[in-house]
């Protein structure tokens, strides 16, 4: 990939996230964070990758680090994320909340 | 040579893929009707995008890469399950801070590697390496405060001085390293051990009503952090998501900080209350008047409408249960019930509106403060239950006030107001709250979930 189209998708990828974002309630405001804090766990990717070329034990141990750090974010990005969007009913649903209210 | 080729094909194929999840699930992670959908979209993405890396050409420590990613998945997946949703800005915070730590990791192994990159490669290898670790610092230090294992803001004389010249020391010897003058393993380790304490100092001084645009800033530098070590390793998937989430981040970001009415300079380098004179008790008038539950419930049962004002001291208490309960209560007696949410009420933007959807509250009867803040006049009785600085009036008209022009819920304008408040202390920042000396205000003390709870009792027993 050469520099320039990195740049060009670097400038798209910026107004994309500017635009999917700009007209979100304050209520969502918490899971949406919490959704694009999932998203930049895509840098397990690169770990992967860092790791899979590692050579010396340093940075084999680095890149193992990178990858156990990356997979964390992912995973508890995820988990916490759709935790988080379960609850999220319209009064419609009222009937079956999600946990014993009374 | 096909076969690598078609490799290749199938990698970047499936990142685009990823890409356009991504992108499509945070869409709809952006209106509460799509939002559940909207994870399970980035997390199919997600998922396509590991197990195509698998397929790398030249990959090796296969057994590492496999046990990283088990431990970590597993041990993620454990607290994410248990976390309480009281704690879950620390989480994500926590969660956040280990992506910042892996795109430093990145930036470690191609930098300790060597070998011949260009200079914006290096460039952006170096800049991603330092916003990496300062968000990883950084992070894990805003989970310790609202974790409460740090307790206190450490502020010293200088201190912004010295966190600027860490700066400028972190930047000296990254550029050192990235035009290939001196890119010796001990300048490398010297930069990222000046990065990670910056992150630290940076983070110690602010004050935690603060760390939800602070947590935020460090997702969007993540985000960033991200997307140059993709850049680097040539990585189109992650110089997508990691800039969406950058710009969204920052734009959070701007959100939150607009909300509290402060810059996010000020947020950053000026801890909270040191700026304005600040309020001296005396200025406020009157006398706190308390009142007993029973008369409260009588005076909500019998009311047109009422508004509830939640703030953090409802996440203590753990009372959002009980609110929602005394809320149907009401309405079933033909009270309007409405939730006045203000933007930053809580740990962290929107974090009212997680709890109160934890305890079944439908998101219609929740208004933000624009929607709602017109309301307050019509209103019988206002009911806040552990908010303070979001409902103190001081904003509106005392400019010596830190909090001045700060925009805050119109609580004190309706008939009655019902301040429901563990004791007579100050709020979080310890500015006074003229709120609650004014005519129409009473004071109902006690634990939130207590007092909620006789609430219902007073309620009930009217039939």
């Amino acid at each position: 990939m050469t520099g320039i189209v990195a740049l060009y998708i670097f400038m798209l990828a910026a107004f994309t996230g500017y635009e999917v974002i700009a007209r979100v309630p304050v209520i969502l405001h918490t899971p949406l964070m919490s959704g694009s804090n999932f998203v930049h766990g895509i840098v397990l990717v690169g770990a992967m990758v860092a790791l899979g070329a590692a050579v010396t034990p340093l940075e084999k141990t680095i890149g193992f680090i990178g990858v156990l750090l990356a997979a964390g974010n992912a995973v508890g990005g995820y988990v916490v994320t759709e935790r988080m969007l379960e609850m999220f009913k319209s009064s419609g649903a009222r009937g079956g909340g999600s946990k014993g209210v009374h | 040579m096909s076969d690598a080729l078609s490799a290749d094909l199938l990698i970047q194929g499936s990142y685009l893929l990823t890409a356009f999840l991504f992108i499509m699930g945070l869409k709809r992670m952006s209106s509460p009707v799509t939002a559940r959908s909207g994870i399970v979209w980035a997390g199919a993405g997600m998922l396509l995008a590991i197990l195509v890396t698998f397929l790398y050409p030249g990959m090796t420590n296969y057994p590492l890469i496999i046990a990283a990613i088990v431990v970590g998945s597993l041990l993620a997946w454990w607290s994410g399950k248990r976390v309480a949703m009281t704690d879950m800005p620390q989480m994500i915070a926590l969660y956040n801070g280990m992506g910042g730590g892996a795109a430093a990791a990145i930036a470690a192994v191609e930098l300790y590697k060597g070998g011949e990159h260009g200079l914006v490669t290096m460039v952006l290898a170096v800049v991603g390496g330092l916003i990496g670790a300062v968000s990883f610092s950084g992070s894990a230090i805003a989970f310790g405060k609202l974790q409460g294992l740090i307790k206190r803001s450490f502020r010293f004389g200088g201190q912004q001085v010295f966190n600027l010249l860490l700066l400028v020391g972190s930047l000296v010897l990254g550029g050192m390293v990235a035009l290939h003058f001196n890119a010796s393993p001990a300048i490398i380790t010297g930069f990222f051990v000046v990065a990670l304490v910056l992150g630290v100092t940076m983070t110690l001084p602010i004050g935690g009503a603060d760390m939800p645009v602070v947590i935020s800033l460090y997702n969007a530098l993540t985000g960033l952090a991200v997307a140059f070590e993709g850049f680097v390793l040539g990585n189109a998937a992650m110089i997508i998501a990691g800039t969406v989430v950058g710009s969204a981040g920052t734009l959070l970001t701007q959100l939150m900080a607009k909300a509290m009415n402060r810059s996010l300079g000020n947020v950053l380098f000026a801890g909270f209350g040191d700026t304005g004179g600040g309020t001296a008790a005396g200025e406020v008038t009157g006398s706190m008047k308390p009142i007993e539950a029973a008369d409260v419930g009588v005076m909500m049962a019998f009311a047109g409408k009422v508004i509830i004002v939640p703030g953090y001291g409802m996440a203590v208490a753990q009372a959002q249960h009980k609110v929602w309960e005394l809320t149907q209560l009401l309405i079933d007696r033909g009270v309007t019930v409405k939730f006045a949410i203000h933007p930053v009420a809580g740990r962290m933007p929107g974090h009212m509106n997680v709890l109160l959807a934890e305890a079944g509250v439908p998101y219609d009867l929740i208004a933000d403060l624009d929607e709602i803040n017109a309301e307050f006049e019509t209103t019988d009785v206002a009911l806040v239950i552990g908010a303070n600085d979001v409902v103190n009036p001081v904003a509106r008209n005392d400019k010596s006030s830190p909090i001045y022009g700060m925009p805050i819920l119109n609580a004190d304008k309706a008939k009655n107001c019902i301040v429901i408040k563990r004791g007579q202390g100050a709020g979080f920042s310890g500015i006074e709250n003229a709120l609650f000396y004014l005519d129409n205000t009473r004071m109902l003390y006690g634990d939130g979930q207590k007092a909620v709870a006789e609430l219902i009792g007073a309620v009930k027993a009217i039939g």
